[in-house]
């Protein structure tokens, strides 16, 4: 039989942050959590980190508190969305530079 | 066993011998009976296979794909415009690598509307990177199937098994039912190389960037370019592996051996006819009239168009003095496609035959005896009085 490998070169990639690249820089709004509302943060237990189930890039870890990797974050709003708490709002980019500076 | 049957059922027979694990499929005329077959054959527990009814061709293949990127074995089936409505699934199928087969029964495509037979359906697909088989009766469908489920997972590329609508999906001729047992010999269960593993979880055919660039382990991935450029050259080596599949299933069943082109009358033939499907046999007919006349002409069937064995039609060519080419399908604006694949196969030849373009049966319009025989004694009496054009039969204008 033909000795060729077939199929040696297709697209497939561990799943992680920062598979797509820096997609950190598509953000137009950033999610940022108040941590007087968040579960965890408020309880200091393990618990809820809904941000992080629900997060499309994984870019939210399961600590206490949770924290958002900007670098990767395209800042979707799902985390926002999904929060119980209402802990996390999506601030502008533009307006949030502004307030660092 | 022997069975009298049409094309659809000996397609459908075909599938269920190769243990298809998930059926998709939206009946279109000619194709119908296939899909009706087997959702018949999963009904009654003959095929242990998951049918799923879909509200478009578009769906069927969406499921197929999901369904082959589980690493199972799947299959669906269509027509014209069917096809064309999963032109955009079609690419992602093979760009993906699954092992899919799909039937075609080939048909005229609307506008104006027809459900009639010609092939520019699947030939307007030959671009798309499957792999396209066509059968010339219905003994080739059957094997084809069972043929092309071998080839597909063997290089992870999809495969089309196309056949004339009508003429052979909807006509009934004795064929041989090969034993269950020995096609589980010659197709056992297999493992796609690739596949939806949750113990291995991966991502599959994201955004892929211009440029290659490292993966999150620091390896260097694959670039678009690369990866297309691998299946170009899988589909070459795939020429090769398809004779080689061919050479198993002779071996085993006792049929076969012509898998990229099949002869008559060719080897002493001055003048060739080439065509596509049903219509090589149809010839045959012809060219035992005109061997009774002394005209030594053969006609040669091409069975692999997609990769196109360039190599084998060049050898059965090179040195006749003309090469007469039937087409039921053309790419508009230029000329039939099968012809421009032909003089491109002769080009780096020093001695080249001449090479004749006739276009005929386009939706369904019947194509006589006489029309081919009147055809082909023109093209062999004075092969270098002809334009390098295509020249349409029956047209009545």
């Amino acid at each position: 039989m033909t000795s060729r490998t077939f199929c040696d070169k297709i697209s497939r990639s561990k799943p992680g942050p920062g598979d797509g690249g820096n997609t950190g820089s598509w953000r137009v709004l950033r999610p940022v959590i108040n941590l007087e509302a968040c579960i965890p943060a408020k309880r200091n237990k393990k618990a809820c980190f809904h941000c992080w189930l629900y997060c499309p890039d994984s870019v939210v870890s399961k600590t206490i508190p949770p924290v958002i990797n900007y670098a990767y974050c395209k800042g979707c709003g799902i985390c926002a969305e999904e929060c119980p708490a209402d802990a996390i709002s999506m601030v502008d980019e533009a307006t949030h530079t502004v307030e660092e500076k | 066993m022997h069975i009298i049957e049409s094309g659809n059922v000996a397609a459908a027979t075909g599938v269920k011998l190769a243990r298809a694990q998930v059926i998709a499929a939206y009946p279109i005329t000619p194709q119908t009976p296939l899909t009706e077959k087997l959702s018949e054959f999963v009904e009654s527990g003959e095929l242990k296979a998951e049918y799923i009814p879909v509200e478009s061709e578009h769906s069927a293949m969406a499921v197929c794909i999901a369904a082959s990127s589980a690493g199972t074995r799947a299959f669906t089936a269509t027509s014209a415009n069917g096809l064309l409505y999963m032109a955009e699934q079609l690419h992602w199928a093979v760009g993906a690598r699954l092992p899919i087969v799909m039937c075609v029964a080939n048909r005229g495509i609307g506008a104006p509307w027809t459900v009639w037979n010609d092939q520019q359906d699947s030939m307007s697909q030959r671009d798309v990177g499957w792999i396209q088989i066509y059968a010339n009766d219905h003994q080739q469908i059957i094997d084809s199937v069972i043929k092309a489920f071998r080839l597909a997972q063997t290089v992870s590329i999809p495969v089309m098994v196309c056949y004339d609508g009508y003429i052979l999906s909807h006509t009934y001729m004795p064929f041989d039912q090969p034993d269950q047992t020995k096609v589980d010999a010659f197709l056992p269960p297999f493992t796609s190389k690739h596949f939806l593993d949750p113990e291995n979880p991966g991502n599959f055919n994201t955004v892929t960037l211009p440029d290659v660039r490292p993966d999150l382990e620091g390896t260097l991935a694959p670039g678009y370019m690369e990866i297309r450029h691998n299946l170009h050259e899988d589909l070459r080596a795939s020429i090769e592996t398809f004779v080689e599949i061919d050479r198993d299933f002779e071996r085993e069943f006792g049929r076969g051996g012509c898998p990229l082109i099949e002869k008559y009358q060719c080897d002493d033939a001055d003048y060739i006819a080439v065509c596509i499907g049903s219509l090589s046999y149809h010839l045959r007919d012809v060219i035992d009239t005109m061997r009774q006349r002394d005209v030594k002409v053969g006609v040669m069937g091409v069975q692999m168009y997609r990769p196109f064995p360039d190599k084998a039609v060049a050898e059965a060519l090179v040195g006749k003095k003309c090469a007469i080419v039937f087409e039921k399908a053309l790419s508009y604006g230029n000329q039939g496609t099968l012809y421009a694949d032909i003089k491109s196969a002769l080009y780096t030849h020093e001695t080249k035959p001449y090479v004749h373009n006739y276009i005929l049966g386009l939706g369904g319009r019947e194509i006589k005896t006489q029309q081919l025989l009147d055809a082909l004694t023109e093209s062999c009496t004075s092969p270098e009085m002809i334009e390098d054009t295509p020249r349409w039969i029956g047209l009545k204008l």
